[in-house]
Formats: C-alpha cells, sequence, structure tokens
C-alpha cells in the first residue's frame, strides 16, 4: 500500500498539522511516512500545503506530478491541484470558499462540510480533523485507535485535555462525508 | 525497540548532534536550515550533555569558532546555507589546512548570489572542488533522507578525527524541510578532558612537561616545508579515496540505462525508474553517498553494461563533470536538471530520458 496526498488550504486551517497527524498514525502502525510542506514566500501570502506520503514500503520521491487523493480547501488550490490528482484517484473539499467545483469527470469526488460543521463545535480549530475523519472514512489507510495516538504525539502535552474534542471532530467527519462523484 | 520520531531533516541533524556527544554548535541563521539551530536552542543541550550552542554575530565567527574548539580537540560543527557557506569558505581551508576535525552542514538553497530560499545542488563543485583556496578536500556526504542527515552526524565526526579533516553534509532545503520516521540512537556521553587529550594528541589542550608545545596553525612560509606539508595532505586524501567510498545502487542488476543522482534527486529517480520500467525502459540507480571521495571505480565498471548514463542534478549539470571523468568516454553521458529552487518531477526526469537515449 502507498498512498500519496496534497492536503491544500489556507494557511491556519491547520493543514500542516492534519498531515503530521496522518504520518505519525502511519508511524505507530509500523509504516514509512514522508511529510513535505510547501515553505518559502509563499507561505505569507495566504497558501498553504502539504505532500504526505504513507507507504508499506520505502518512500521514493518527495516530489511527485500526481496524487492518489488531493485534499482541497481553498479555490486557489482547487485551481492548482484539480488536475493533479491521478485518473481513478480522489478529490475531497469543503465548499467553504469554492466558487468553482470540481469539473474532473475520471475521478472520485467527496464533499466534508467541515467548515460549516466546526462552527456547531466547540471550537472551529476542529476544522482539520472534521476533514481527517472524512478522508479516513474514504480511505482507512490508519485506524482510527492510532489517529488518537498519532495525535497524543504530535499535540504537546498542555492540549492533551483537547483530544477528546479532537477526537469527536474526526468521529463527527466521518459522519458528514457526501459523495459527490463516484466512479463504477 | 528503538525510540521513533517525525523529525524535519535539519531537526534530525540537531538531535543527531546532542546525542553524538558533540560539543560545540556555532551557528547564524538563514533559511532553509534555521531549523537546526532553532531545535538545538529549544532543546537546551547545555542542560542535557553541557554541549555549548552559540549564536555567532556572523557565519565569519561562527567558522572561526569552530576552528578554535576543533583546535582544542572538540566536537564543534556549525550549520548554514549556500550564501552562508560562501562566507565561511575562508574558515574551511584554514580548518582544512591546520587539518582540524568538524562538520560543516550546507543546506543548499538556489543561487547564484542570495538566489532563492527552495532547494538546489548547485553547490556541487563548490564542496568537492575546494570552495576556498589551495590544494584541499573535504569528505563530502550527501544524504537522501531524514534518517540519513541524523546517521551522517556520527559519522561524519568518525571520518574527521579519523582523518584530521573537515567533513561537510551536503543537504538541501527539500530534505532539511521534509519530515519523516527517524529511529533515535542512544544518547553519548560527552568526551571528558582525558579522553579529547587522548584522542587529539595534536590539539591544544593545556601542555604537558613531556612533550613539546602543540601549534595548530595553517601557516608555513617555507615552500620546502610547505611542499612536504602539502603532500602528505595529497597522501592523506588518496587513502580516504581507497577506503571511504560510500554509494547505493538500485536495480542496477539488469539496467541498461544508469541514473546517477545524489540526495533529493535520487529520491525523484527512484520513483522514475518505476515508471521507466512501467514503460519497458530497464533502468537503474547509482547513488553516491560520499561526493568526495567519488564511486569512480563502481561507475566505470556499471558503465560497460550500460547503453547510456543520465546525471540528474538540481543544478546546470556539475556532478556530471566527474561522471564524465569516471566512465572515460567509454558511454554517452547525459544531463538534466532544473534550476533555480525548481525540483524536477520523477515524470520530467522519465521523459529526458527517452529524449536523450530512446
Amino acid at each position: 500500500m502507498t498512498e500519496e496526498i496534497i492536503i491544500a488550504g489556507f494557511g491556519g486551517q491547520g493543514v500542516l498539522s492534519m498531515g503530521k497527524i496522518m504520518c505519525y498514525s502511519g508511524i505507530v502502525q509500523g509504516q514509512e511516512v514522508m511529510w513535505m510542506p510547501s515553505y518559502g514566500p509563499e507561505m505569507r501570502g495566504g497558501t498553504a500545503n502539504v505532500t504526505v506520503i504513507i507507504s508499506d514500503e520505502r518512500i521514493s520521491s518527495p516530489i511527485i506530478n500526481e496524487f492518489d487523493t488531493a485534499i482541497i480547501l481553498n479555490q486557489q488550490s482547487m485551481d492548482k491541484f484539480e488536475s493533479m490528482v491521478k485518473p481513478g484517484g480522489t478529490l475531497i473539499y469543503d465548499s467553504n470558499g469554492i466558487t468553482r467545483h470540481p469539473e474532473r469527470k475520471d475521478i472520485n469526488i467527496y464533499l466534508v462540510e467541515a467548515a460549516a460543521e466546526a462552527a456547531k463545535m466547540e471550537t472551529t480549530k476542529t476544522f482539520n480533523m472534521i476533514i481527517l475523519g472524512g478522508f479516513l472514512k474514504i480511505k482507512p489507510i490508519v485506524k482510527m485507535e492510532n489517529v488518537i495516538a498519532g495525535l497524543k504525539k504530535s499535540l504537546p502535552e498542555r492540549y492533551h485535555h483537547m483530544i477528546p474534542v479532537n477526537e469527536k471532530a474526526v468521529k463527527r467527519g466521518t459522519e458528514i462525508v457526501q459523495e459527490v462523484q463516484i466512479l463504477n | 525497540m528503538k525510540e521513533l520520531r517525525l523529525m524535519k531533516g535539519n531537526e534530525a541533524i540537531a538531535e543527531a548532534a546532542i546525542r553524538a556527544g558533540v560539543d560545540g554548535y556555532f551557528g547564524y541563521p538563514i533559511t532553509p536550515q534555521s531549523e537546526v539551530l532553532e531545535y538545538l536552542m529549544h532543546e537546551r543541550p547545555e542542560k542535557r550533555t553541557g554541549m555549548v550552542v552559540l549564536q555567532a554575530e556572523s557565519e565569519v565567527a561562527a567558522i572561526n569558532m569552530v576552528y578554535g574548539g576543533s583546535g582544542a580537540g572538540k566536537m564543534v560543527m556549525t550549520s548554514s546555507s549556500s550564501p552562508g557557506i560562501s562566507l565561511k569558505q575562508e574558515g574551511i581551508t584554514y580548518l582544512a589546512g591546520a587539518e582540524l576535525p568538524c562538520m560543516i552542514l550546507n543546506v543548499v538553497r538556489a543561487g547564484p548570489g542570495l538566489g532563492t530560499i527552495q532547494p538546489a545542488q548547485s553547490d556541487y563543485f563548490q564542496s568537492v572542488k575546494g570552495g576556498g583556496h589551495g590544494d584541499y578536500k573535504l569528505i563530502v556526504l550527501a544524504p537522501a533522507s531524514v534518517q540519513e542527515m541524523y546517521n551522517f552526524v556520527e559519522l561524519s565526526f568518525d571520518l574527521a578525527f579519523k582523518y584530521r579533516t573537515p567533513v561537510l553534509i551536503l543537504s538541501d532545503g527539500a530534505i532539511g524541510q521534509m519530515m519523516e520516521k527517524v529511529e533515535i540512537g542512544e544518547q553519548k556521553v560527552r568526551l571528558t578532558d582525558a579522553q579529547v587529550k587522548e584522542r587529539c594528541p595534536w590539539a591544544t589542550t593545556g601542555k604537558d612537561a613531556n612533550r613539546e608545545r602543540n601549534i595548530i596553525t595553517s601557516l608555513d612560509l617555507d615552500p620546502n616545508k610547505q611542499e612536504i606539508f602539502n603532500q602528505k595532505l595529497q597522501a592523506k586524501y588518496k587513502v580516504i579515496e581507497e577506503n571511504e567510498v560510500r554509494f547505493e545502487e538500485i536495480q542496477t542488476e539488469d539496467a541498461e540505462y544508469l541514473f546517477i543522482a545524489y540526495g533529493t534527486s535520487s529520491r525523484i529517480c527512484q520513483k522514475s525508474i518505476q515508471l521507466a520500467r512501467e514503460k519497458g525502459i530497464k533502468v537503474g540507480l547509482l547513488r553516491p553517498i560520499t561526493l568526495f571521495p567519488y564511486p569512480s571505480k563502481r561507475l566505470l565498471e556499471l558503465s560497460k553494461q550500460v547503453k547510456g548514463i543520465l546525471t540528474v542534478e538540481m543544478s546546470a549539470g556539475q556532478m556530471i563533470e566527474d561522471v564524465k571523468l569516471a566512465v572515460e568516454c567509454s558511454v554517452p553521458v547525459e544531463h538534466f536538471g532544473r534550476m533555480g529552487g525548481i525540483i524536477p518531477s520523477p515524470g520530467e526526469v522519465v521523459e529526458a530520458l527517452e529524449q536523450k537515449f530512446l
């Protein structure tokens, strides 16, 4: 199993930390992981993205042309990454702020209304965990118990009291993910 | 079971330095390697092991602090990125000239000049051909993963003290910034003064009554003595070339074409191999781990079995010169690379291979 993922959105949405939690979860279950952020001046312009690879084998290139899954959280990222999903691959997005919805006919498309859902939770900072839940429902590459273990490892101890609310957010994500377009 | 952590390459270097029992780090911040200094400052190694971590007033000051620490037989290091490494070159040639062991990390960004902060491999010439003046070499290690960033710290110091020479770790912004799983080693205890004296009888550790004073210098105004010293240095480099060549081969057994790439480019090539083989092109990879000494001998052997060699570098083509020298014109050698902080994609590399040889 090798899953090559791009997570892209605004800085502050928790794009990079979502990637880290995926990686920690992969480590907990004995897999190889790679996390490659966009770094540099573009971060200050507002967009942030990270490539995450989780695999049972040694990971080759950190830079890839095509992704198994794109998790897209703003319009700029939709414009940039929709075309980079492998044919037959998966695109997951939140419609908040999206003016042009995905148009590809050769990929599976899912919607997770995480921004709207996060507004109903104790803290809107759970946004990225709701998205993660949606992703894991579709691609259960890491087990839920390992995600919680991954959360414990990636969160500093002073935030460990936030783990239950994050766990709840992940579960909520699994419940609200909607199919938009499924290939046969 | 050993401890596993998710770390950036820059953080792995810093943690490895503390664990290896390094005595001192002297540096100055620059993207994309600032996490080395940041991590060290955050970890408070002066409490963990007594290691000194100092942000110097400039790169020039930092490398000369390394000179001082190394002259006293201590395990010392510095790190920077390309423009900062250029500033350190005077110090580096002095270190080589005074035969001082130390570790220098270059997390390469694109040049020339201030260039940009994105990854590149355009400091190959500077690293292996002598970035400063005079006939000297550095042992140059090229990590291709975060684990290798970690592992090469201890290896660097082993080699540096074995041969009394500066060792350069030539990394790049991608390996510095990306996170991977790292297996963390045991904490080593820093050497005592007595152990330093035993390991470095040449160091300025305080003169004992039973020996002459030790002098650390790269200056000898007598040309006859200076030539003898140069011959000694060259003999040392020869021994290093015989004993310390390191490389990795991937799918070379049946290869009809060969990629040569180090660091980040070698990771890209591994994916390109997979893509090319899906198209029926039998290609393999020779990844030099030491850039000096260079795996020329093995390269010459492999050149007899392949129809063409493509070097893949994030530069205008620098290592290709060493590849051409190694294969003695026995097979066509071409270069593919991107510059200015662009990382080539695996697909582009396959296209280049097809375009140049098929």
